[in-house]
């Protein structure tokens, strides 16, 4: 009940963030005093690190206001540790744990999960192969034992399997004439070619077809181990239960991932533009370049700089530029997107077709003007209003606060890190974002993709 | 008089399953509701976990409010009030919003629209004299009006045009409501969008945009009397508008005829067909009815152990997928639906034919009592679980008050359901799963039309109306 009805629209297509330069001298009059900014924790709560009497580590935010408990958990691992001839494995392993595990065939397990009103969900990106669990405190135990099932002793029955496999190629069929789907995958098959990055993660009809039991059960057996793994918990729980917990879930999974390498890999150098004919009225464009890493020390300023180029919604030049200046698009958005072997610089834009070109047009001039001058002192201060103003809304709810502890482990960067955040974005200086913007951006390097049927192109490379 | 209204869950300590009413009971919330002088209504939700909060003004006023020739007005006002006021300068609302750490946005939906922040606590009292300011001085220039339109035809293009699912939807609704404007997209048909002008949207704005029209809803890490002072000196200053309550939308004359829609388009990934029921809403259903209906959907089409999944994907392996969905707030009707997406083989006409079986047995037959047990359970547990979110919150009131339901509409439902039997729920089926006031749509893959017009427009949908008995 109450849920919105699906037929609602929104301003923003995606949910990105808004903000930018503001005249202040109306607005002064109207909000007074209340626009300055009193520094403020970003958070008062306090992460435990738990540690398991089987050795298992997590990181735990008591929350005992509400009787339910969210639990988040990564194995590195991902789609990238998929088989060459097998994408889309990890993939297929996501729907497979909740179909049937131990005595308890697929159509028990799924009842059960109902019964006990359990929540548990599985997803596959290209480094990471991640857990979302959700329980009533009353129902616990009997969560926590089919979450043990599921990861430890999943059934791969074939007619589990059949079904799964049916409802992944239908997907896939639908996904190839999806115009975003479909730009974003000949995106990675541009930049990364062969490398495990290159590959969809969801495979293809030819792959999703050859993937069996054995293979569902080597890829578990490899990466759900207890030395490439990340759990952050928070609710009704304390650091006793919890470590009980951790290893009843946990305790059985191999002491140590076999994972292949993947090597480390830089997206094929532009300008590379691909056109894909789709008999659509809107183009879908995507574009990007090489990126910087998480790790890099110049990876907050590059943060700061893309929320003023493209990051930050309403607040960004693109959206000004593009949408509100011109009325060219609905969406139009920049992104870093770092991996653990490569990093990169992505975006995109939707517009009607004889529009594509002025729309690029615009996006490139953009990010050259961006590269050249570097922002402003106004929005960079600006930016750094926003996000360190609206750090605390990513921890307003157990589940995303779990969500945003599970990253914080997968980067590896460290158990105080929600309290420095706020300090990193600070510290940014124009003079950092001047320098970052040299180096990151390269509007005659970037990989463009166009699905749809764009008119008035001009060619941006040899093909 | 301010009331404190002892919440939600509460409620559910006397339900029968004890176990999840402790569960209900300390995840109670508490709502309040009061409202201003000027008739605008105030609801607070207090959560202290975190300080932040969700500030939302919602307007009873949506797409099946606009006139005839008139679709996608509502929609195309909602991004005008982001252009500007006398005190905020044009395109500022959002950045302004940003400066002070929050995120905003709005929603149209047939019957509301609605504008939220979510900010940090110590920034509400901003951002309520910001909404407030711009619900009765908006300034829009001609030159925002047409350069927005061109952004919302694109989003047209995003959203429906450019996704022949959405394209079958919008013709299936259209084949729903005959008479009622729930048969109009929300987002509006392409060439009456490019006809809305700022006269027509400066219209729509002096007559419903007013307190009297309004429902603020607030909630987070607050108290109710600081909401209720910073409500008074914000929009308790803005006078009532006379009239502003919209007209009652025309009624659905009887529906005797079953119609199908056949959607023909090469860019369909797989054959996939829909399903849709007039049916009642909350707000318009006997009572019991609607409740009912939500626990006949769920056992019926909601999930892996659902009657439709199981017979249509686990067992005959005709469909990929399959489910359905109650959509149950509505000022006027709501719909059922029953979906799914053909897998190797394109056996859409034997998909129905099971679907109609699964639908003639429960109309029969009924749900088991364990059946209808699991369900209950299940919407138990998710208002539970709905209670870790201030804005799931907030919308849960928002969605309620602006379709016509109380306070105390919103906070017995938990009993109300619970309260459910078994000869309810093979009533509403009976009643409401009656293939004449139903829609049936196919979408099938066909090769591309050779002959286009330039419009670029890849969907060749036709509809004709069909008894199936």
């Amino acid at each position: 009940m109450f849920a919105s009805p699906p037929t609602q629209t929104d301003r923003k297509l995606r949910a990105r963030l808004a903000a930018a330069r503001i005249t202040f001298a109306g607005l002064l009059a109207l909000v007074g005093a209340l626009l300055v900014l009193q520094p403020r924790e970003a958070h008062a709560m306090k992460i435990q690190e738990v540690t398991s009497p089987g050795g298992i580590k997590a990181w735990l935010v008591e929350e005992h206001t509400i009787p339910l408990l969210a639990m988040r958990f990564a194995f590195a691992g991902g789609a990238a540790q998929d088989p060459e001839d097998r994408a889309g494995l990890a993939h297929f392993l996501t729907a497979m744990l909740d179909e049937g595990a131990g005595d308890l065939k697929s159509s028990a397990f799924q009842e059960r999960l109902e019964k006990f009103a359990v929540r548990m969900s599985f997803d596959a990106g290209k480094d990471t192969f991640r857990g979302s669990f959700q329980t009533l405190t009353e129902y616990r135990k009997e969560a926590i034992e089919l979450l043990r099932l599921a990861l430890n002793e999943p059934r791969f029955d074939e007619d589990a399997i059949e079904r799964m496999r049916r409802q992944i190629l239908a997907r896939l069929q639908i996904d190839a004439k999806d115009p975003d789907r479909v730009a974003s995958r000949a995106w990675f098959e541009a930049a990364f070619g062969k490398h495990p990055y290159g590959r969809p993660t969801k495979g293809t009809l030819e792959s999703v077809k050859k993937i069996s039991a054995a293979d569902l059960e080597a890829y578990r057996k490899r990466v759900f181990a207890k030395d490439n793994l990340k759990i952050a918990v928070v609710g009704d729980i304390d650091a006793k239960a919890l470590g009980s917990l951790l290893d009843t879930v946990f305790g059985g999974l191999s002491e140590k991932a076999e994972l292949r390498p993947v090597p480390a890999v830089v997206p094929k150098e532009g300008p590379i533009e691909r056109v894909i004919e789709m008999d659509v009225p809107q183009s879908v464009v995507q574009f990007g370049h090489a990126g910087i890493a998480r790790k890099d020390d110049d990876f907050v300023p590059a943060y700061v700089l893309n929320y003023i180029l493209g990051g930050g919604g309403f607040s960004s030049r693109l959206t000004e530029e593009v949408r509100e200046k011109r009325g060219l698009a609905y969406s139009v958005y920049s992104y870093l997107y770092p991996f653990k072997h490569t990093a990169l610089f992505l975006g995109g834009v939707a517009t009607k077709n004889d529009a594509v070109a002025q729309s690029l047009s615009v996006i490139r001039k953009e990010l050259a003007r961006m590269a050249s001058e570097g922002p402003t002192e106004q929005e960079l201060e600006n930016a750094k209003r926003y996000l360190t103003g609206s750090y605390p809304l990513r921890f307003d709810t157990n589940s995303k606060i779990a969500g945003q502890l599970m990253w914080i482990q997968v980067e590896d960067l460290g158990i105080d890190y929600v309290e420095k955040r706020n300090g990193l974005i600070e510290a940014v200086t124009l003079d950092d974002l001047r320098r970052v913007a040299r180096r990151l951006l390269k509007p005659d390097k970037l990989i463009v993709t166009i699905v749809g049927k764009p008119t008035r192109l001009e060619k941006k490379d040899g093909s | 008089m301010a009331t404190i209204i002892q919440g939600v869950l509460i409620v559910m300590a006397s339900l029968a399953i004890s176990a999840l009413s402790e569960e209900a009971e300390a995840a109670g919330t508490r709502a309040f509701h009061d409202k201003l002088e000027n008739g605008m209504e105030v609801v607070v939700i207090p959560d202290h976990r975190a300080p932040v909060v969700t500030h939302m003004v919602w307007y009873k006023v949506g797409a099946a409010d606009e006139q005839a020739g008139q679709s996608g007005l509502a929609h195309f006002f909602e991004h005008l009030m982001f252009k500007g006021t006398e005190k905020i300068p044009p395109g500022q609302f959002s950045k302004i919003v940003a400066q002070n750490g929050g995120r905003d946005n709005a929603f149209t939906s047939q019957d509301a629209t609605a504008y939220f922040q979510r900010i940090a606590k110590d920034r509400l009292g901003l951002v309520m004299e910001m909404e407030a300011d711009r619900m009765r001085n908006l300034r829009l220039s001609e030159k925002d009006v047409v350069t927005e339109r061109e952004v919302i035809l694109e989003e047209r293009r995003s959203r429906v045009d450019n996704d022949p699912g959405s394209v079958l939807s919008e013709e299936v609704y259209a084949a729903l409501y005959r008479s009622h404007p729930y048969g109009s997209p929300v987002i509006g048909w392409a060439h009456e969008i490019a006809a809305l002008d700022r006269a027509s949207a400066l219209a729509f704005y002096r007559r419903y945009y007013a307190p009297n029209n309004a429902i603020l809803v607030v909630a987070g890490d607050v108290e109710p009397e600081e909401v209720m002072a910073l409500a008074k000196r914000t929009y308790g200053k803005i006078a009532p508008v006379p009239d502003a309550t919209r007209a009652p939308r025309p009624k659905e004359p009887p529906h005797r005829a079953a119609r199908r829609v056949l959607l023909k388009d090469a860019r369909a990934g797989r054959p996939t067909m829909q399903r849709l029921y007039l049916a009642p809403s909350y707000t318009t259903a006997e009572p019991g009815e609607a409740e009912a209906i939500d626990l006949l959907v769920k056992a019926l089409a909601s999930g892996a152990t659902s009657r439709l999944y199981r017979r249509l994907v686990v067992e005959e392996k005709l469909a990929a997928s399959a489910g359905g969905w109650y959509m149950s707030t509505a000022l006027d009707y709501g719909r059922i639906g029953f979906y799914a997406i053909a897998a190797d083989k394109n056996e859409l006409g034997e998909i129905e034919r099971i679907l109609d079986e699964v639908i003639a047995d429960v109309i029969e037959n009924g749900l088991t009592a364990e059946e209808l047990e699991r369900a209950k359970n299940l919407y138990i547990a998710d208002y539970v679980y709905e209670s870790d979110s201030q804005s799931s919150l907030a919308r849960r009131y928002g969605w309620g008050l602006v379709t016509g339901l109380t306070i105390a509409d919103i906070e017995a439902w938990p009993e109300r359901l619970r309260a459910v039997t078994l000869e309810d729920v093979k009533k509403v089926a009976r009643k409401y799963l009656d293939i004449r006031r139903s829609v049936t749509g196919w979408l099938e893959p066909a090769p591309a039309h050779t002959a286009r017009d330039g419009s670029g427009d890849a969907s060749a949908a036709e509809s004709k109306s069909k008894s199936k008995s």
